[in-house]
């Protein structure tokens, strides 16, 4: 067993061990980023400036009595969280982070995460209808109407993506970029960027967030479809949530800009400054900021952390996950720009733009990409 | 390892299916006729067709399945779990039944003529994907184009048929 | 690279055939109309698995694009039979197939 065999097994394990905490983080950096939108501080009780909460968080949810309801249906109750969490985590095994570090190339891979994506509705569905209240059925319904719409529109927007790289595998579409030396946000002469916004939308929607969240719309129908469920089993769907809301954000990152590619990967005198000069201001950056909110074991470890960046050694083989995981929090950040900014849709307005004006975009930007990509 | 995979999905796929002729729930039929599908989308894997796999997964299950579902749950079903479940005609359906399992009998019994391997070196020369695109659309365009046709048709179909009908003032 | 033919066709059409007649099975007694539509769904199924099961024998790929086209042609007549079921029991307030017979009396 060489390394190179074992690094699949080793990244899956570590995805499926470490996910779980970085959820509860993302929750913590969503809360902290909704505080500032609103002028506020945000959790600042537990630990400094509130980095324990989720530690807090999670100890409360695995202590609090888990109640099933008296005539649900308790296999499809218990099953329901279960196949949502499974399909999130399973999209994990075709996300390339850098050239080697990935769980497998498949040649399918963009279509496996669509599939996946369409399994985890039935998470949705079961836990809503086997829940037995008229909330729970309510937001079941709305979920499977609402993904099964976008999914569409999602999809048609991919397959412009995959019209330019030729491939459905992500690798294969990183390379394509690579070999294109364009994102492909900006590829077919700006037309890509149709496709994107479309996809941006439509991904909104597929995750359920604001202001798309209908399925769980507090102010209409409770807690929608995870209205019944407490404790540790309302933390698997709030996992396969946030597990998501990750993987999409990959997603964007992957097709349309340049996966693990650091900007300008084609021009060779920018290799230095953006694969070790950049991140060690970006990082500096931080820890000025750390030192001014008097976290100075944070300002000592991102630090040394810019300080390694600048040997090329490391920066050779740290930039390619450094700018991965950056193009991701950048596509996470919008999305909760768009949760602070805009207000939850109606129904029949979700509906709407689903079937009668994204999807007729959808096909329009196709076309148009399909033509100018002839030419 | 390949026959532990096929005796896995085959278990799947046949206790799923096993679940969806028997329960008498209806949600529960559905549940069973999905992982009946999962098991032969892993049985579509093993045979080296990838991109039915992953479009078995993404039509049938995360498409047709969840249309199945959605329309269990528009129309409350509660009474049907406890009405009689099987048909009247239930009789002629058994000596069909035994009829068909006599000709898989035979057929086991007989053993299947081996089918020579045929001249082409291997299945996914270049790629599972893009030798069916390649397949679907110069050999068989039209009926692709039948088959797009088709779908035009259902949706208008379905659409008719689900529409709100009028009141006569 | 996996062995090719590891494990016969005749266990995969075995396998079809049972699955087959399961989906006849539940598509002759079942009386709930959803039930029966989706033992139809086994059936095609079933037909699926045979049709890639020899394209996996034969080196070509004509079988599974033939499934291809059963999986579109199955989508199209969910879209409509769910449709027709809907219609129905707006109508009549059941799903029962024995009770849908108006036109026998």
């Amino acid at each position: 067993m060489t390394f190179e065999t074992l690094l699949p097994y080793l990244m899956a394990a570590i995805f499926a061990m470490a996910f779980p905490l970085v959820t509860g983080y993302l929750v913590l950096v969503e809360r902290k980023i909704l505080a500032d939108f609103q002028a506020r501080l945000g959790p600042m009780r537990v630990g400094p400036h509130g980095l324990l909460q989720p530690i807090a968080d999670a100890l409360k949810l695995i202590l609090k009595e888990d109640t099933v309801p008296k005539d649900a249906d308790k296999f499809l109750f218990y099953l329901a969280p279960l196949l949502s969490v499974v399909t999130a985590f399973g999209s994990f095994a075709v996300i390339p982070i850098s050239a080697t570090l990935r769980i497998a190339d498949l040649n399918i891979g963009l279509l496996l995460i669509s599939a996946l994506a369409a399994v985890g509705v039935f998470g949705i569905i079961l836990g809503g209808w086997s829940s037995n209240s008229n909330y729970s059925l309510l937001g079941a319904l709305r979920g499977a109407a609402q993904l099964i719409s976008y999914e569409v529109a999602l999809g048609l927007s991919l397959v412009t993506v995959v019209m330019l790289s030729g491939t459905l595998s992500m690798q294969g579409i990183v390379e394509a970029q690579f070999n294109q030396r364009i994102w492909f946000l900006f590829g077919n002469y700006g037309l890509m960027l149709l496709s994107f916004f479309i996809f941006l939308i439509a991904a909104v929607a597929e995750v359920n967030r604001a202001p798309f969240d209908l399925p769980e719309a507090e102010s209409e129908i409770v807690a929608g479809y995870h209205t019944e469920y407490s404790g540790f089993r309302w933390a698997l769907y709030m996992l396969a949530e946030y597990t998501n809301i990750f993987i999409i954000c990959a997603v964007a990152a992957t097709v349309f800009f340049g996966g693990w590619l650091r900007p300008f990967a084609n021009i060779e005198w920018l290799a230095y400054p953006m694969d070790a000069i950049f991140p060690a201001a970006l990082l500096f950056l931080s820890a000025w900021g750390c030192a001014r909110m008097k976290l100075f074991p944070f300002t000592a470890l991102l630090g040394i952390s810019g300080l390694v960046f600048l040997i090329p050694a490391v920066a050779t083989a740290l930039s390619a996950p450094f700018w991965f995981f950056l193009k991701v929090s950048a596509v996470f950040y919008v999305l909760i720009w768009f949760r602070a900014s805009w207000p939850r849709l109606r129904y029949d307005q979700l509906m709407d733009l689903g079937w009668k004006r994204l999807i007729p975009l959808a096909l329009g930007a196709l076309l148009a990409n399909a033509i100018i990509g002839m030419l | 390892m390949d026959a532990a995979l096929f005796y896995t999905f085959a278990a799947i796929t046949l206790a799923g299916a096993l679940a969806t002729v028997t329960r008498r729930n209806p949600v529960h039929c559905a549940l069973g006729l999905i992982f009946s599908l999962l098991g032969v989308a892993g049985l579509f894997l093993l045979q080296a067709a990838e991109l039915l796999f992953a479009v078995q997964i993404l039509l049938y299950v995360g498409g047709v399945m969840v249309l199945f579902l959605f329309v269990i749950m528009l129309i409350h079903l509660e009474q049907a779990a406890r009405l009689r479940q099987y048909s009247r005609q239930w009789p002629v359906a058994l000596a069909a039944l035994f009829a068909v399992f006599l000709e898989i009998y035979v057929l086991a019994q007989s053993g299947l003529p081996g089918l020579p391997p045929s001249p082409q070196p291997r299945l996914n020369a270049g790629g599972n994907t893009e030798r069916i695109a390649d397949s679907l659309f110069y050999v068989y365009a039209l009926p692709f184009e039948a088959a797009s046709l088709l779908l035009l048709i259902a949706i208008v179909g379905a659409v008719w048929l689900a529409r709100k009908k009028e009141q006569p003032q | 690279m996996p062995q090719l033919n590891a494990v016969p066709m005749s266990w995969y059409l075995i396998l079809s055939a049972i699955l087959f007649t399961l989906g006849v099975a539940g598509f002759l007694f079942r009386r709930n109309i959803i039930t029966v539509f989706m033992s139809i769904e086994l059936m095609l199924n079933a037909v699926n698995l045979s049709f890639v099961a020899f394209s996996h024998q034969l080196r070509q790929v004509d079988g599974q694009i033939f499934t291809f086209f059963v999986m579109v042609v199955a989508a199209a007549e969910a879209a409509v039979g769910l449709a027709i079921i809907l219609t129905v029991f707006k109508n009549r307030q059941t799903l029962s197939i024995d009770e849908v017979s108006s036109l026998k009396n």
